[in-house]
């Protein structure tokens, strides 16, 4: 989330597209109840199926699933060719003016660069033309035919209403009545939210799903602001503590990286993350990057990593490849992975293709599972009739079931979507055996560690070396990691501009990140977290209500990252002189000598507006990329890509399948199934009365919603005889699975391209374990194929077929 | 003149009739004391001023549950009393005409009345008025016994059979009123239920037509 | 709990003493669901489960989103969800009604319940089960307009919403009202809950619902338990809330003016008997009745015809 829940109140227009926050966030729902109570906010659902959030939506327009790009470009297009655009806003603070170099173009579903052999771009023609100093070329005027403003209007010219009905589904008059209904708030006085999740980022294009919408905002200039944003409603309660602590394969705490193959050494690391600004006078904050990292190692290896070791880089793995959980479980089925620890996961109820995923546990040595409840994943082995057909006999994988405590018994914090690090304490003591994760972990690492120490090994440093400062080494408190988040003054820390003036004297904990040295005098896991637990206290259990100018902000309750500043990009909440857009929704404002208002400013206190510093500052231009250069693999602007498996051809790009740069292996390439066997597009979500594969295991939960079921048409039912509360079964090229079938109004076939196309509904929330019913799920139907940036599996948009079937053996 | 002298012969010749066999009579009192117990247990359910009543029962709870089985008790026993009974209470002329002297009957003037078989108009009367009600009474029971019938007809037609139900309960019981009051009234006729003899005197006065049969032997129960 | 001055009790069933009428406040609370906001997430039954301690059942799937699929002694609360289309807009609409108690200020569950106190009106108005005088007889199930009242196989007692009646009694709001995230279910005073109602009616017809309303049904004398509708002149669309609802006559009939009727009619019948046997005294067998038995059995034992009756 650029903003924060309690912000949503403020928005004139709230738009749920690619998400079903009333379903998958009900608490955080309450703000768009609250602006549309008392702001007179409209509410736009956009979904394939008319949801519980649709059911309180002003307007509602049906698409299809993985066709976002089209419906956004298509809004994109109506913007650029009505003129709603919030134009000081774009020109000042997006880069809309930046030239683009000449042989960067776009033909046939493809941008320049690409190699169809490695499925992949070279991007360097995706770029700025620079001046002679190393700075981008732009034009104010917005005219040149290279700039960025006009070459996104030739881009998104094709999203004609007709072409998104084409390619959506969607009704046109429908589509425009929704571009129309956001292109009003391209007036400073009118901002417009989105609120969306997995509906956008669960294909094999999501990341530009939510790029087509971060342009929207940028064009109707509603970021930075008050009641606008890109909101990504985050999953699991702590997910956003996970990336921001770096937990993907490829990623350290703060949004660093872990380095590449190609960076062996710290020189050969850093010098592509000099952060050079690319406009005169520039912010690019992450010139700080080496303070960062820094402390990130003394963190991790203290006295050991130091100026000469180059703060123990080579400690560090150094990837040749991402590890995201597809290629595990890649690895996994090809012999390569013999052993797999499954912490607070459930892949097999929750990953695409089961029988994948079924068959690589198979092939596993040891699997440890470490989770409170008794998943299916714990118990892949066991045979349960016809919802876990195995053969048991077969499986030689030893697997080790440790229980842990949940979030309600132990101590901690929690980042919720707004960035917000809410501190809790433990409710209740764990059960029986289970212990914290913490408890494990140390245990797992001490017993490494003295192996480690005992009989040497190819690689003992990181480990041996790992610091390890805890009172209490067997199980580190919540407080002692929080502080080592936070970070500490290794040695005095003094002011750049006054040496005499310590800042922090050494063994305190820091205040803010603003300390940090790239010289060792600081430790710090997580930069973006330093600011959490200072000497002042834990700042995360701050439960202060208080809310001047009732802005929902709350700025004394709990810690936000970065800095506690609740919205970021705030400084764009008041124009070039400084002056608030909206003087009814002021954040940000210079004050005269500085800039003040309810939020932490998002820019130098005193950096005056006439000096031209752009609000974006971790961008090295410091305004906002519409045009991202080679930032993302799959195009510096998105473009529309049918799913891997869709029931049309791209009608963009005819012979192009997928998104061109997404990664998919060999054999799941073979296993996509096409239209004419498997002529229904399916998609999965969640549904409100369970979080995932948890909450059948609780009764109340498993009353409210005992059995799996699928949700089809009324058309769709008739035309396959198919009866409401009947069973049906359903399969994909991957698999099989019978539900009962919801007959409903709420789902209705979309004409595309002339045709109707049908679409099966399938929530997530069924196995073989826990209260409800046995049941299945959508992933023993779902491809193996992930996301061209982050690989997150294509869940939401796939083929199958139904037909009306008996009851399983043992329902 | 205030005091009535009644002379009697001193020698007074007493015949005795069988009016009722043991098993009719058992049977009988069965179906008197759960229809007691019915009409106790169901008004103490009908109107508030009469919930202490379901203090006789255990309490409320036990009232209700007690209610509907005794019901059952009494249809079947009912049941036997009407197969021994019914054709007895077949109507004719004699009851036309004892129905349109209803005032000499009130007045206790039977002499004025004809001679009757083994039941009066009036018996009649009851006699399929219970009968009509209590399968009224048991139709109308069961659809309201929530404990085991419920959800088997809507709302609608149990608000109907409730209402029904007490409708007829009243009704049965202002019949039994009549008939008790009967026995009561006309005295040696609770002798005739309680030891199954009526003496001569009682059935020449009551149903000379029923004592001229079982004089010429043409008995039945 | 049950005695008249515990709680506040304005009405008891089956009781014919009046209540203490100096002790009322003359406050009503109320329960506000406005229907406009809710999302169907099932916060409040999944919260009125727990707060109450209530074992509902797994069930299965019936091709609906409604589970349990109706009111049960285990849920006293739970969601409806209708798919209606529009046909004045074209529009779509999935309706989602909280179903439960309405509590009416004239209850037909109370009017026909037979056991003192089993169920209670509080001033505020409340209506209240109170188990331990409950009998299980069901007659609050035909009693109430509303479906409401169910009875536990279990214990053979009636349950349904308390509104929370213990929460409130110590100052809190219902458990199903704090769940909600959205605020669709407010609870205060019944003034303010029309007044929060009205502002909501306001917004919803600025939406283009032109009939949007709050449901207080008159018919049972207002209850408190009310629903701000977008189609107040179509209640039934939300899975069959009665238009006008109100006590049956049938059930008026029966336990209003019926059962006076009725109790008069025994009572007459009694007195009528006594006075009878008072006027007319008892008709006894004379002498001469026996005599002329005697005669006529003497004759039948000789099989003579029948001799001369002989009178007095
Ligand atoms: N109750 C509940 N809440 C949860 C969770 C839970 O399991 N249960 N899980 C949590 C987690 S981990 C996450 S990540 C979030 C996810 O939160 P959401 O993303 O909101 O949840 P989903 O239900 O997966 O998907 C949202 C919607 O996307 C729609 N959709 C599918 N395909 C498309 C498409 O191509 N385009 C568009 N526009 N929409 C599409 C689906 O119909 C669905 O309504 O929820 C969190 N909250
Ligand atoms: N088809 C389809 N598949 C999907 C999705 C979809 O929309 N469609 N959504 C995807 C998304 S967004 C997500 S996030 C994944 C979720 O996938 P998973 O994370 O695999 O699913 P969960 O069931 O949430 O499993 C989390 C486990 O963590 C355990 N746990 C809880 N607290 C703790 C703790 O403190 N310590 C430990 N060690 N364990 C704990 C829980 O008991 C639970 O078993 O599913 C994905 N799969
Ligand atoms: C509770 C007190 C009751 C008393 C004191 C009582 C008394 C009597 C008496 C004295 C008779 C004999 C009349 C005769 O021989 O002419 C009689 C007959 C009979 N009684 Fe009752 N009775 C009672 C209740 C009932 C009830 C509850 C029923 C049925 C519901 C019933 C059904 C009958 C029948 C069927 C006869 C035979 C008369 C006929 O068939 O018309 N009695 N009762
Ligand atoms: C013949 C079978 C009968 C059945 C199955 C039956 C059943 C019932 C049932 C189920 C009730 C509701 C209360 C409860 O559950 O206990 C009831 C109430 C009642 N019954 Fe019966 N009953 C029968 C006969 C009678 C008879 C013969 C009488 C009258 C003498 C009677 C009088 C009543 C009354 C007065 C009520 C209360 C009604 C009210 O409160 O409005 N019932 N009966
Ligand atoms: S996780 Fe809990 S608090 Fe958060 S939105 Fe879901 S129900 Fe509400
Ligand atoms: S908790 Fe509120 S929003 Fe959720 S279903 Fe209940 S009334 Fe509706
Ligand atoms: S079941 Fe209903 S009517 Fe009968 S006593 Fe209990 S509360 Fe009263
Ligand atoms: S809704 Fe039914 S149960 Fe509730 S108070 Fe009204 S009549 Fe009684
Ligand atoms: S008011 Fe209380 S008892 Fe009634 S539905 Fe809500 S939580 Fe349940
Ligand atoms: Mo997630």
């Amino acid at each position: 989330m650029t903003n924060a829940w309690g912000d949503i109140k403020y928005a004139d227009l709230v738009v749920v597209m690619g998400g079903n926050a009333a379903e998958a966030h009900p608490c955080g729902f309450k703000w768009v109840t609250e602006a549309k109570a008392n702001r007179g906010a409209k509410l736009i659902v956009v979904d394939p199926r008319f949801t519980r959030t649709a059911s309180v939506a002003d307007f509602y327009c049906p698409i299809r699933p993985g066709t976002d790009i089209a419906f956004l470009g298509g809004v994109i297009n109506y913007l650029l060719s009505n003129d709603k655009i919030q134009h000081e806003y774009v020109k000042a603070f997006t880069n809309a003016s930046y030239l683009v170099k000449p042989e960067f173009g776009w033909a046939e579903g493809l941008f320049t660069g690409y190699n169809e052999e490695k499925r992949d771009y070279d991007r360097s023609s995706w770029d700025y033309q620079m001046d002679e100093q190393g700075y981008a070329k732009v034009d104010p005027t917005l005219q040149d035919p290279r700039c960025v403003f006009q070459l996104m209007k030739q881009h998104f010219a094709v999203y004609t209403p007709e072409m998104v009905e084409k390619i959506c589904g969607s009704p046109k008059d429908k589509f425009l009545k929704v571009a129309e209904m956001m292109s009003e708030c391209s007036t400073p006085t009118k901002t417009m939210t989105s609120m969306y999740a997995l509906g956008w980022t669960q294909h094999s294009k999501g990341a530009q799903n939510i790029r087509g919408m971060a342009m929207i905002q940028l064009l109707l200039g509603n970021i930075g602001v008050r009641g606008g944003g890109m909101n990504a409603l985050r999953g699991h309660s702590n997910i956003q503590g996970l990336t921001d602590l770096g937990l993907l394969s490829n990623s350290l705490p703060g949004y660093m990286n872990l380095p590449t193959e190609k960076e062996p050494d710290f020189n050969a690391y850093m010098s592509t993350r000099g952060f050079k600004p690319l406009r005169p006078g520039q912010t690019s904050f992450w010139q700080n990057y080496k303070k960062f990292f820094v402390s990130f190692q003394k963190s991790m290896w203290g006295d050991k990593a130091t100026a000469e070791n180059n703060w123990a880089f080579d400690w560090l793995p150094k990837l040749d490849v991402t590890y995201d959980v597809l290629r595990t479980f890649e690895l996994m089925n090809q012999g390569k992975i013999t052993g797999y620890f499954c912490q607070g996961f459930n892949p097999l109820m929750t990953f695409p293709n089961r029988a994948k995923i079924t068959a690589g546990l198979s092939k596993l040595k040891f699997l440890v599972t470490m989770d409170p409840l008794d998943t299916e994943t714990s118990r892949f082995w066991e045979n349960h009739g016809e919802f876990n057909d195995v053969k048991s006999a077969d499986i030689q994988t030893e697997v080790f079931q440790l229980p842990t405590s949940c979030f309600a018994e132990d101590e901690g914090s929690i980042v919720n979507s707004g960035r917000w690090l809410q501190w809790h304490n433990a409710a209740v003591s764990p059960p029986g055996e289970a212990k914290a994760d913490t408890w494990i972990m140390a245990g797992l690492h001490l017993r490494i560690k003295e192996l480690y120490l005992k009989e040497g090994g190819a690689f003992p440093d990181p480990i041996v070396n790992l610091r390890w400062p805890y009172g209490q080494p067997e199980e580190p408190a919540a407080e002692e990691l929080a502080k080592e988040m936070n970070g500490t003054a290794l040695a005095d820390v003094t002011d750049p501009n006054d040496p005499t003036k310590v800042l922090v004297a050494k063994g305190k904990l820091l205040d803010s990140f603003g300390q940090m040295k790239d010289d060792g005098s600081t430790a710090s896991f997580c930069w973006i977290y330093s600011g959490c637990y200072t000497e002042a206290g834990n700042q995360m259990s701050r439960r202060d209500t208080a809310d001047p100018a009732d802005t929902g902000l709350a700025p004394k309750w709990a810690w936000a990252w970065p800095l506690n500043r609740r919205i970021l990009y705030n400084r764009a909440s008041s124009d070039v002189n400084g002056k608030p857009w909206d003087p009814s929704r002021k954040l940000v404002w210079w004050t005269g000598e500085r800039w003040g208002g309810y939020d932490v400013p998002d820019y130098g206190p005193t950096v005056k507006p006439e000096a031209s510093v752009g609000p974006f500052i971790m961008n090295p231009e410091g305004v906002a990329r519409l045009f991202t250069r080679g930032m993302m693999r799959d195009g510096p602007f998105p473009s529309h890509y049918e799913p891997f498996e869709a029931p049309v051809a791209n009608a963009i790009a005819p012979k192009i399948r997928g998104n061109p740069a997404s990664r998919i292996f060999k054999a799941d390439l073979e296993a996509l199934g096409n239209a004419d066997a498997f002529p229904y597009v399916a998609t999965s979500y969640r549904l409100t009365e369970h979080f995932h594969q948890w909450t059948k295991h609780v009764w109340v939960n498993a009353v409210l919603q005992p059995e799996f079921f699928v949700e089809i048409s009324e058309q769709l039912a008739k035309e396959k005889g198919i009866e409401k509360g009947g069973w049906v079964r359903v399969w994909s090229n991957r698999g099989s699975i019978k539900a009962k079938a919801v007959v409903t109004k709420r789902i209705k076939p979309l004409m595309v391209d002339g045709r109707p196309v049908h679409v099966v509904g399938i929530p997530q929330h069924w196995g073989f374990m826990g209260k409800t019913k046995k049941g299945y799920n959508p992933n023993s139907l779902t491809p193996f194929v992930g996301d061209a940036n982050i690989e997150t599996p294509e869940y939401k948009a796939f083929l199958v077929n139904i037909e009306p079937t008996s009851a399983p053996a043992s329902a | 003149m205030a005091v009535e002298i009644e002379r009697r012969p001193i020698m007074v010749e007493r015949t005795e009739v069988r009016r009722y066999g043991a098993s009719a009579r058992v049977n009988h009192w069965i179906t008197a004391a759960t229809f007691t117990l019915l009409a106790l247990s169901g008004l103490a359910l009908f109107h508030p001023s009469l919930f202490f009543l379901t203090d006789l029962f255990g309490g409320g709870a036990n009232t209700r549950a007690f209610h509907p089985w005794l019901g059952v008790v009494l249809i079947a026993s009912f049941a036997i009393l009407f197969v021994r009974f019914w054709s007895h209470n077949l109507w004719n002329r004699d009851d036309t005409q004892w129905t349109k002297q209803i005032g000499d009957v009130v007045k206790g003037e039977e002499e004025k009345l004809p001679e009757l078989g083994k039941y009066n108009a009036g018996q009649k009367m009851v006699f399929w008025g219970t009968a009509l009600l209590i399968v009224v009474l048991f139709a109308t029971g069961l659809v309201i016994w929530d404990e085991y019938f419920h959800g088997l007809v809507s709302i609608g037609t149990n608000r109907l059979a409730a209402l029904v139900h007490s409708l007829a309960a009243i009704a049965a019981i202002l019949l039994i009123i009549v008939h008790v009051y009967a026995g009561i009234w006309v005295k040696g006729s609770i002798r005739g239920m309680t030891e199954g003899r009526v003496t001569g005197g009682w059935a020449w006065r009551h149903h000379r037509k029923w004592l001229r049969q079982e004089a010429k032997g043409e008995t039945h129960d | 709990m049950a005695s008249y001055q515990s709680l506040d009790i304005k009405r008891r069933s089956a009781s014919t003493s009046t209540p203490p009428a100096v002790r009322s406040t003359g406050l009503e609370v109320a329960k506000l669901i406005d229907v406009s906001k809710c999302i169907g997430c099932k916060a409040c039954q999944s919260a009125c489960l727990e707060w109450n301690n209530l074992r509902e059942e797994v069930g299965v799937n019936t091709g609906v989103y409604d589970n349990p699929h109706d009111l049960t002694a285990n849920s006293w609360t739970l969601m409806r969800f209708s798919e209606w289309d529009n046909p004045d807009t074209g529009n779509f609409e999935w309706l989602i009604r909280k179903d439960g108690c309405m509590h009416c200020a004239d209850p037909g569950c109370l009017k026909a319940c037979p056991s003192p106190g089993a169920i209670v009106q509080y001033t505020n108005g409340i209506v209240d089960f109170v188990s331990e005088n409950c009998i299980g007889c069901a007659y609050c199930v035909k009693g109430c307009p509303f479906n409401i009242p169910r009875i536990s196989q279990v214990d053979r007692k009636a349950y349904k919403c308390t509104l929370c009646s213990d929460r409130v009694a110590v100052g809190q709001g219902p458990a199903c009202a704090k769940a909600c995230p959205t605020a669709a279910i407010m609870f205060g005073t019944k003034d303010d809950m029309k007044e929060q109602a009205d502002r909501r009616i306001t917004d919803l017809k600025s939406r283009g619902f032109a009939n949007a309303g709050l449901y207080d049904p008159a018919g049972v004398g207002g209850t408190h338990v009310m629903y701000v509708l977008h189609h107040l002149d179509k209640p039934e669309i939300y899975a069959g809330l009665p238009k006008d609802p109100q006590i049956s006559p049938l059930v008026s009939a029966w336990k209003g003016t019926g059962k006076i009727l009725a109790l008069g009619a025994l009572a007459f019948a009694a007195v009528g008997a006594f006075f009878h046997h008072t006027v007319v005294g008892p008709n006894r067998v004379s002498e001469t009745d026996e005599e002329n038995a005697a005669d006529l059995a003497e004759e039948g034992a000789r099989s003579g015809p029948t001799p001369e009756t002989r009178t007095l």
